[in-house]
């Protein structure tokens, strides 16, 4: 790949922030949920907005190359009419495209079945306060994402490495009101930052997200990933087969994150959840609990489900074993249990999902399970992680950008990248030791408060050639 | 949509882009789903949109909006410029596209019954009653079915005076039985899994595939699965259903050619490519009957990689991928193109809505069929297995390690298929896999498959592509790897 010396240019003015100039003020979201609701004539009626502003530098061949600005309004429309819903979504706002929106999903509802298992909406709720709204990321311009991204095309021009990657902010408002005097509201900023050094024949990858850009550095993730490149460089092929593995966050992340939709209620009594006839039983290791916490200081997201409830903290592994589920309003009905509020948007056929997983973390620091390893395998992240076996969640995946043989305590070189066949309820099983809990993102799951984690005995069935 | 087209090209060179394109795009679907005898999801939504990107000072910047006032839409360009500058903070060089002829053109997909027009208790119906069929079926724990519509009018309009109108109308369902028993969990799926199979089309599609007909075998053949024994490990000929083979050819070559992975830019997330530049005419990709085109005209099917003309402007076209086994073409944009030196495009930017840029994207990515009648090849394996219906699939970030396992397979013996399998899986690296091809079959079992959920880019963009294949046999292939202790 040719490398070429790129220069930072002076600022020019005038890059407006797109989150900024697009929010909605509480008054417009408000005129626009009684407009809809005046305008149905259904037993009951929801109506959802969403209004979305986000804009995204993208890099790559140390060089922005493309650039993207959206804004977008959703308002989607969900009547009840003797026992039958459905939905419809428009982003027009006039007055002919709301009546319209209306009677289409009016006409939906209407030709289909009875669902005997449909509830009335609920009324008015009330919601714990979260704050996730950054007003300094709505802020974030063009011009701040494309010289902080400048600055990390230096520095990969200086170690002789190739950068490529994001860096994206946002923000996202929406209110879900119905007609029975239900009103939930959330707003919430969301910036990203990921890079991967491309260096020889290696790569390494660092990728941080939060409500606030100020808590983004891609400055120090930048230097990290570069690091990771570096330290690969040369990389060995070793022979497949059970390895110690040290997980770093992300990798922790986007396998475990596969176990969500495990948790719903609807799963289970479905029968393709892993947790079936499971539940009370010691699946994992004793140093394994989760629970899902919309409330977490280091989660992001809404309070209230896709009906309005309230969210609660639920706590699905004990020590080892799967305690509870997650459970919409007609799930829970069905059940004889009560609604946690993780239920999807009606009218839906998966129930519900917990979206904010936290795992109770450790203290071991990363290098201090690397000094604890004589022979092993630290991971950065995976790779197209798919399911193999849904019972007992087994999950093939790659290791990608940054894989490391430990040898004696340090770490003695990259190693060519390994496809993996790993049951998740077996690497749970597994794990000798955790790091502190963190936010982590990655791209194949949510993003997840999880710590590292070493695990033995990690299946890896073949090797790349890279 | 001209008219906003218009107003939002006029607004970006007035504030200083040197080229500018504009798509404005309606875009309605329609969703229905029922499970267990109960219907699922009834949905439809609408949105329109325009989506401007230009170049100024040599750089790109791209915005969209749903505002289309005049005001909406001026300053939707205007922030596309500005975005342009903003990149123009950290370029290397200026952008050059390939050239390219100024379209002024209408395309419409072919269409014989709008589905929009169908009455949806219709739709449910046929829905329902294969759901029904299904669980008929003793041991059947879930039953699925799903139907999709999508209906995308768009008007491109560029800088160079392009003019262009497109709709295309997408169809597709599908079904799936799962069965639970004894700690296992076993599915099948029609005519594919993930949603099933998709086409340019309108209704008659999903009439063509006669759910209900088929559901009882499904089900009858997810219940099979649990008393079927395990797929053996080890090195075994296999041949693929041409539905399995749809997803090998687009993971392994489809990717693969992706101009811009192998330039680089998709590095941070969908990954590179083993395809570099040098490899172009001296690869041998694959054994000497294997011949491959990139082919988004209509003569090659009604693929949900079938078009008119591309999200730039450049007509649908047949690429050339493998030849004879040689690697021959990328898949390009005006861009990538001119970065290695082709005099133009072949036409494979695309974008999924109004929302988010145009880039690479597969369009019709087909194996070209061979000349064996199926039978005929089952009848000439000695000792192999034949594998059906995608379960998971799994490839490296430069597309070379390869993983796919298959809902079902069928154990062949003295050239007859003599016992079902279950957990069948197999594995390989690209190049290796495709040389060890000896037999394709006919036209006859040729399939033109759609994937409706390709994702790819920042931010994450669903793409249709087309996949036609027929069964073909592959020896000495590593199987059976996922399931290994």
């Amino acid at each position: 790949m040719r490398r070429k010396k790129f220069t930072i240019r002076r600022r020019v003015p005038g890059a407006p922030a797109v989150a900024a100039a697009h929010l909605l003020s509480r008054a417009e979201l408000q005129r626009i949920v009684e407009r809809v609701l005046r305008l149905s004539e259904a037993d009951e009626t929801e109506v959802t907005i969403e209004a979305t502003a986000d804009a995204l530098t993208r890099f790559a061949n140390n060089t922005i190359h493309q650039n993207v600005a959206e804004t977008s309004l959703s308002i989607s429309v969900r009547p009840v009419l003797d026992g039958r819903t459905a939905r419809a979504t428009t982003n027009k706002t006039d007055e002919e495209s709301l009546r319209r929106v209306v009677a289409a999903a009016s006409a939906l509802a209407r030709v289909q079945p009875r669902d005997p298992g449909l509830l009335p909406m609920p009324g008015p709720q009330k919601y714990r306060a979260v704050k996730r709204f950054c007003a300094a990321t709505a802020a974030a311009t063009p011009d701040h994402r494309a010289r902080a991204v400048a600055r990390v095309l230096q520095l990969a021009a200086r170690n002789g490495q190739t950068a490529a990657g994001i860096f994206t902010t946002g923000c996202w408002q929406t209110v879900l009101a119905n007609s029975k005097g239900l009103l939930a509201r959330h707003e919430q900023t969301r910036a990203e930052f990921s890079v991967t050094m491309l260096d020889s024949d290696s790569s390494g990858w660092a990728k941080a997200n939060a409500a606030g850009v100020a808590e983004i550095d891609p400055g120090s993730l930048a230097e990290r990933a570069a690091q990771k490149a570096a330290q690969s460089r040369a990389p060995r092929e070793l022979v497949p087969g059970r390895y110690t593995v040290i997980l770093e966050p992300a990798a922790v992340l986007d396998i475990v994150g596969s176990l969500f939709y495990d948790f719903s209620a609807t799963a289970v009594r479905d029968k393709r959840s892993c947790l079936t006839d499971r539940l009370g039983k010691k699946l994992f290791g004793e140093n394994i609990t989760l629970w899902d916490d919309v409330y977490h200081p280091l989660q992001l997201g809404p309070a209230f489900d896709g009906e309005g409830v309230p969210r609660k903290r639920v706590l699905l592994v004990q020590c080892g074993v799967p305690r509870n589920l997650v459970y919409a309003r007609s799930t829970a009905q069905g059940a004889g249990a009560r609604p946690t509020g993780h239920g999807f948007a009606l009218p839906n056929e998966y129930g519900e999902a917990p979206m904010n997983l936290v795992f109770a973390g450790g203290k071991a620091s990363l290098d201090e399970m690397i000094a604890s390893t004589d022979r092993g395998i630290l991971v950065t992240r995976f790779w197209y992680i798919r399911e193999v076996d849904p019972y007992e969640k087994i999950m093939t995946g790659m290791t990608r950008d940054g894989t490391f043989l430990i040898e004696g305590g340090r770490i003695a070189g990259g190693i060519r990248n390994f496809r993996f066949n790993q049951s998740i309820l077996e690497m749970l099983a597994h794990v000798e030791m955790l790091g502190p809990a963190v936010r982590a993102a990655g791209e194949e799951a949510f993003e997840m408060v999880v710590p590292a984690m070493k695990v033995h005995g990690f299946n890896f069935t073949e090797a790349t050639k890279f | 949509m001209q008219e906003w087209a218009n107003l939002a090209l006029d607004a970006a060179v007035a504030r200083g882009a040197t080229y500018a394109d504009a798509r404005v795009m309606d875009i309605r679907h329609r969703e229905l789903s029922t499970k267990n005898g109960r219907v699922g999801t009834v949905a439809e939504s609408e949105s329109l949109g325009i989506g401007v990107r230009v170049i100024a000072e040599g750089s790109w910047g791209f915005a969209s909006t749903d505002q289309l006032t005049r005001r909406g839409i001026e300053r939707c360009a205007a922030q596309a410029v500005a975005i342009a500058r903003a990149s123009a903070l950290a370029k290397r060089h200026d952008v050059v596209l390939a050239p390219e002829e100024a379209h002024v053109d209408t395309w419409q997909s072919p269409l014989v019954k709008d589905p929009f027009r169908i009455p949806v208790e219709r739709q449910l119906a046929l829905l329902m009653a294969a759901d029904a069929e299904m669980r008929r079926v003793a041991g059947v724990t879930l039953a699925e079915t799903s139907m999709t519509f999508r209906r995308i009018e768009q008007f491109y309009a560029s800088s160079i005076g392009a003019a262009i109108h497109q709709v295309r109308m997408l169809s597709g369902a599908g079904i799936v039985a799962t069965s639970f028993a004894e700690g296992e969990i076993q599915r099948r799926s029609y005519p594919a899994s993930f949603g099933g199979q998709h086409q340019l089309g309108g209704y008659e599609v999903v009439e063509s595939f006669d759910l209900a007909g088929q559901a009882r075998r499904v089900a009858e053949e997810a219940v099979a699965l649990h008393q079927a024994p395990q797929c053996p490990e080890g090195r075994r000929t296999i041949i693929l259903d041409s539905s399995q083979l749809a997803l090998q050819i687009h993971e392994s070559v489809g990717h693969a050619i992706e101009l811009d992975r192998v330039l680089g830019q998709e590095a941070n997330f969908a990954g590179t490519s083993f395809l570099t530049l040098e490899k172009l005419g001296t690869l041998q990709y694959a054994s000497p009957i294997v011949n491959v085109v990139a082919d988004a005209r209509l003569a090659h099917g009604p693929g949900l990689g079938t078009f008119g003309y591309d999200d730039e402007g450049v007509p649908a076209q047949c690429t050339p991928i493998i030849q004879d086994g040689l690697f021959t073409g990328y898949l390009m944009s005006r861009e990538t193109a001119a970065a290695i030196g082709q005099p133009r495009s072949n036409g494979c930017l695309r974008t999924e809505g109004w929302n988010r840029l145009p880039i690479i994207r597969m369009t019709n990515v087909s194996l070209l069929p061979g000349s064996w009648n199926l039978d005929d090849l089952i009848a000439d394996t000695a000792d192999g297995l034949w594998m059906e219906t995608n379960h998971s699939w799994s490839i490296d970030d430069r597309r070379l390690h390869f993983q796919f396992s298959t809902e079902m397979a069928w154990e062949i013996k003295g050239g007859k298929k003599v016992r079902m399998l279950k957990n069948a899986s197999y594995s390989g690296i690209t190049p290796e896999f495709w040389n060890s091809c000896d037999a394709i079959c006919s036209r006859d079992h040729w399939v033109l498959w759609g994937t409706p959920n390709c994702g790819k880019g920042q931010p994450m963009q669903a793409m249709g592509t087309g996949h036609g294949a027929a069964p073909a046999r592959f020896r000495n292939v590593r199987v059976g790897v996922a399931f290994a202790k």
